[in-house]
């Protein structure tokens, strides 16, 4: 079944919201910059609830059940920190407001500025980033500002593993570096030999991710962090895997040099169907007079009658602003909360428990599924799905009857380094019942690859729409809604 | 906290994996690193936590307790509440990116619904699932045009009556790329300048003229002249458009603009200091392959049913990597769904309300300011909701003053245009009653009188 958009729900003279009446005297629009017609829809207050209602119970959430969504890290989302964000105190406040008028927003950013600081090693936070991919952007621009400013502009090749996400190259290339490719070991680590060949001075950098995609920790990673240092390189690590290192250990006291963090995965705020999101940076010592500003600091200390007072300051060397005023500061307060919420306790556990949660789920599969490096995994592992006595059966199809079996499929043909692979991240806030309802869906899918095909290669069965035809949406290009077109 | 598991479950697992401690999961781990101390406060309960964030909360005055006539990019308005009534929604908020459309048709029927809009009130052909804000779609407009042609054009001109924070992250996205030329902002530029005399600086090496609509100080222009003639040289042309204005203006669509984006804050979503807010990119049907960020389409599946998918992916950076020509991952999800449910519950004739509120109450504001002694209105241009205002005293004085009085006073176009010391910027909307307008004005008498 299908619901009409809203525009063919449209009925002309409905209004589902009315405001008051002008109280000043009118003031006519000169005619030439009216525009003619305002083909928006025309709805009940009804009519949008319900419409919103059934297009929601199409869609697969965590609030409805497990989701293993491998690199996206798909925790529990906590109700506190909605309700946090939702206080009037700060969802009312302008961001142009004066700082005097907004000191409970600049305590906020500035306690969780310092808070990821100790959680992540580093001495400087920039909260503006809007997402991983953005801070990842910053990250980058950040360490081509780094090599500029020490009169090293020929600093210009930026190493980046095979397993690397796809945002890696992306924000590199568009960033101005030339991208070098490090293939990974037979262990599932970086390749150290194929770092130290490009150990050179027109090294920049190294952008890695530890855990890697592979859901595994980089065991020489002290040892490739020295070469790059020692050829005046600097270390970019990747924090969307920084979930498996909480209270476990501190990527910049590996020698990272700067780091985004995703509020979204690492610290339960939610993905909204995909964002906002948020990716503060963290940078080491050497870095911090180039971060995006503004930043929340105290510019002058509490005494014993007053609480410190806060304002907005950009640094020296800053490469400039990345996003309007000061970062998706909804998604501090959520962020806030659930750091409160832990306490370092909290934090190590989350840590060790998403590392629990993976390697248990990982005994339970690995004979049917053949994983390509047999290690302890942190967060995350990957699979193939694929097999041979099952020839026609590929990853996706074991994704779509997953969804059958009730469950959220896995991340499918990331990283690319693995054979039809299968990312699996369970987190750390699912229960052992729940990974052993996944495990045993996983192992009867295996059986029915082999007896009956054909139920995995049409699978889902029991979705709103069955495979959609990829195809014909690019051939055709459909848009926008029909009656929109003229 | 939110980790379900008892120390039988652990200890079941543990054994399950064939490892006697935690601690051996973490081997891999450098010893002299591994467990840190965190010096972090002890963990709250949700009572405590949420104690102090009201605490916090509370440290802060906002447009509820203030009269609020401060706008320049972030807009106080009214929203309807079924619109966060429908956001709490876990089956939204708790999803994530429609990568298996069968399970998400929710999300992607709702981005196609957005897309829609966005089109049909910008007056383009195509839109994309949106940006982080609207400073990030103005970028993102840059490196499109810088695409577009190949990087053989290195001119960027952008008006200096396009938000500040715009033009200053359209340089940071920017600033990798080699031998570019950002013109028509210049500190020594008349911000004030009738937007036509941007034509002077048209060439063949122009990539992107970049203008606002309304622009920064509220002004309305009909931008047809000036877009003509930037085409007539071959580039590109965006506007940057504020979306409640566009209920009752003409579309940037009708000037033949090629990219139209702007903040979808004004859309329903709340102030909140700032974030998270919405972007809106929309441009021309034969620019669709050249747009960064997600796309919906239309299409069915197997069984003929009618669905929606992800398309044009293979421009994106998880296909492309270093050849992509952004790194977005992503949409503003939540944000966009505010938007579609907003636009939708006022609809065609909610919205030009709100948009005819606006233009009336700042017009009553200006026609009252202007007749206080010392002070005058700077601007001659028609203008949607926001005015300059000139003061007769520093503007954070006045600003000072007003606070004591509960109002929340403009921008202070100095901060961005030293040229524009003692000017500011006023906005009014649907939440300004009569008497908050009359207020402002009693309270600028005095300012007039000290």
């Amino acid at each position: 079944m299908t619901e009409p958009t809203i525009f063919e729900l449209s009925s002309p003279g409905r209004q589902g919201v009315r405001f008051p009446d002008s109280d000043v005297p009118e003031t006519a629009l000169p005619e030439q910059f009216k525009r003619n017609e305002l083909p928006l829809p025309e709805m009940a207050e009804l009519d949008v609830v319900r419409h919103f209602t059934h297009i929601s119970q199409y869609n697969y959430a965590v609030d409805i059940g497990f989701y293993p969504l491998g690199s996206c890290t798909m925790k529990y989302n906590p109700k506190a920190n909605e309700a946090g964000a939702r206080l009037p105190g700060f969802a009312f406040t302008h961001p142009l407001q004066p700082v005097e008028t907004v000191q409970g927003n600049l305590a906020l950013m500035y306690g969780l500025q310092e808070w990821l600081k100790e959680i992540g090693g580093f001495s400087a936070i920039s909260m503006q980033a809007a997402a991983g991919a953005q801070g990842e952007m910053v990250g980058v621009k950040v360490i081509a500002a780094y090599h500029q400013d020490n009169g090293e502009p020929q600093r210009v090749k930026m190493l980046i593993p095979d397993s690397a996400h796809g945002t890696n190259p992306a924000s590199s290339a568009m960033s101005g570096f030339e991208i070098v490719k490090i293939p990974t070991d037979c262990d599932g680590n970086v390749d150290i030999e194929a770092v130290k060949a490009q150990a050179d001075d027109t090294l920049a950098g190294l952008m890695i991710t530890n855990p890697n995609t592979l859901g595994l920790f980089e065991q020489q990673i002290v040892e490739v962090i020295k070469v790059v240092h020692d050829a005046g390189g600097l270390i970019y690590g990747d924090g969307a895997n920084m979930n498996a290192l909480l209270g476990i250990v501190r990527p910049g006291d590996l020698g990272i040099d700067v780091m985004h963090y995703n509020l979204h995965k690492t610290f339960s705020t939610p993905h909204g169907g995909g964002g906002p999101g948020s990716g503060p940076v963290g940078v080491s010592q050497k870095l911090v007079d180039f971060l995006p500003g503004p930043i929340a600091a105290i510019v002058e200390e509490a005494t014993e009658d007053e609480a410190p007072f806060y304002d907005l300051v950009t640094p020296k060397k800053s490469i400039g602003r990345v996003k309007s005023f000061f970062g998706q500061f909804g998604m501090f307060v959520r962020a806030y909360n659930y750091i409160s919420m832990l306490g370092p306790v909290g934090l190590r556990r989350a840590g060790e428990y998403a590392v629990l949660n993976a390697n248990y789920l990982l005994a339970l599969v690995k004979d049917t599924y053949h994983v390509p490096y047999d290690r302890v995994c942190m967060h995350e592992f990957v699979a193939e799905g694929a097999w041979k006595d099952a020839p026609d059966i590929r990853a996706l199809d074991i994704a779509k009857r997953l969804i059958d079996y009730g469950f959220h499929p896995p991340t499918n043909y990331f990283p690319l380094i693995v054979h039809e692979a299968l990312m699996i991240e369970p987190t750390e806030t699912e229960s052992q019942q729940t990974l052993d309802k996944f495990a045993d869906a996983l192992l009867k899918i295996a059986e029915e690859a082999r007896s009956n095909p054909e139920l995995l290669t049409s699978a889902p069965h029991n979705t709103p729409v069955g495979r959609l035809d990829e195809v014909k949406a690019a051939k055709d290009l459909v848009l926008k809604d029909r009656s929109l077109e003229k | 906290m939110f980790t379900p598991h008892t120390e039988n479950e652990r200890q079941d697992m543990l054994h399950a994996i064939g490892a006697s401690s935690l601690d051996d999961l973490f081997q891999d781990v450098p010893a002299e690193y591994r467990y840190p101390h965190l010096d972090l406060p002890p963990a709250m309960t949700e009572m405590e936590a949420l104690d102090n964030l009201n605490y916090l909360a509370g440290a802060n005055d906002t447009t509820r307790d203030l009269a609020c006539f401060l706008g320049a990019g972030a807009y106080n308005h009214y929203i309807p509440a079924a619109v966060d009534n429908l956001l709490q929604r876990g089956e939204f908020y708790s999803a994530y990116t429609p990568y298996q459309p069968e399970i998400a048709q929710g999300t992607l029927q709702a981005i196609f619904e957005y897309q829609s809009l966005v089109a049909a009130l910008t007056g383009m052909d195509v839109s994309n699932a949106s940006h982080y804000d609207g400073a990030t779609a103005a970028a993102e407009a840059g490196v499109m045009a810088l695409n577009q042609f190949r990087f053989k054009r290195t001119k960027i001109i952008a008006s200096p009556a396009v938000h500040p924070q715009y033009r200053q992250v359209l340089r940071t996205y920017l600033n990798g790329y080699p031998q570019l030329q950002f013109v028509g902002d210049e500190p020594d530029s008349n911000p004030l300048e009738d937007p036509n005399a941007l034509a002077d600086l048209l060439d063949d090496n122009t990539a992107l003229l970049l203008i606002q609509y309304p622009d920064f100080f509220g002004r309305i222009y009909d931008y047809t002249q000036l877009i003509e003639k930037a085409h007539a040289v071959g580039a590109l042309i965006a506007v940057a458009a504020n979306p409640t204005a566009l209920a009752i203006l003409k579309t940037p669509g009708e000037f033949d603009a090629d990219i139209v984006v702007g903040e979808g804050q004004p859309l329903g979503i709340p102030l909140s200091y700032g974030g998270p807010y919405l972007g809106f990119f929309a441009t021309k049907k034969e620019y669709v392959r050249k747009i960064a960020g997600r796309l919906v389409g239309e299409t069915t599946d197997a069984e003929g049913r009618k669905g929606y998918v992800l398309t044009l992916t293979a421009r994106e950076q998880h296909i492309r990597r270093d050849r992509a020509t952004s790194n977005i991952c992503t949409n503003q999800g939540l944000m966009m769904l505010a938007a579609t449910i907003y636009l939708s519950l006022l609809g065609k004739q909610g919205f030009t309300q709100v948009a005819n509120l606006c233009y009336q109450k700042a017009h009553y504001a200006a026609e009252q300011i202007a007749k206080i002694p010392g002070f005058s209105v700077a601007t001659t241009q028609p203008f949607f909701h926001e005015f300059i205002v000139k003061c007769p005293r520093p503007v954070d004085e006045i600003n000072q003053h007003l606070l004591d009085h509960g109002i929340l006073g403009g921008y202070d176009l100095g901060q961005d245009y030293p040229s524009l010391s003692n000017h500011m910027l006023v906005t009014a909307t649907e939440m300004n009653p009569k008497h908050e307008i009359d207020l402002l004005c009693q309270i600028l008498k005095e300012e007039s009188h000290d």
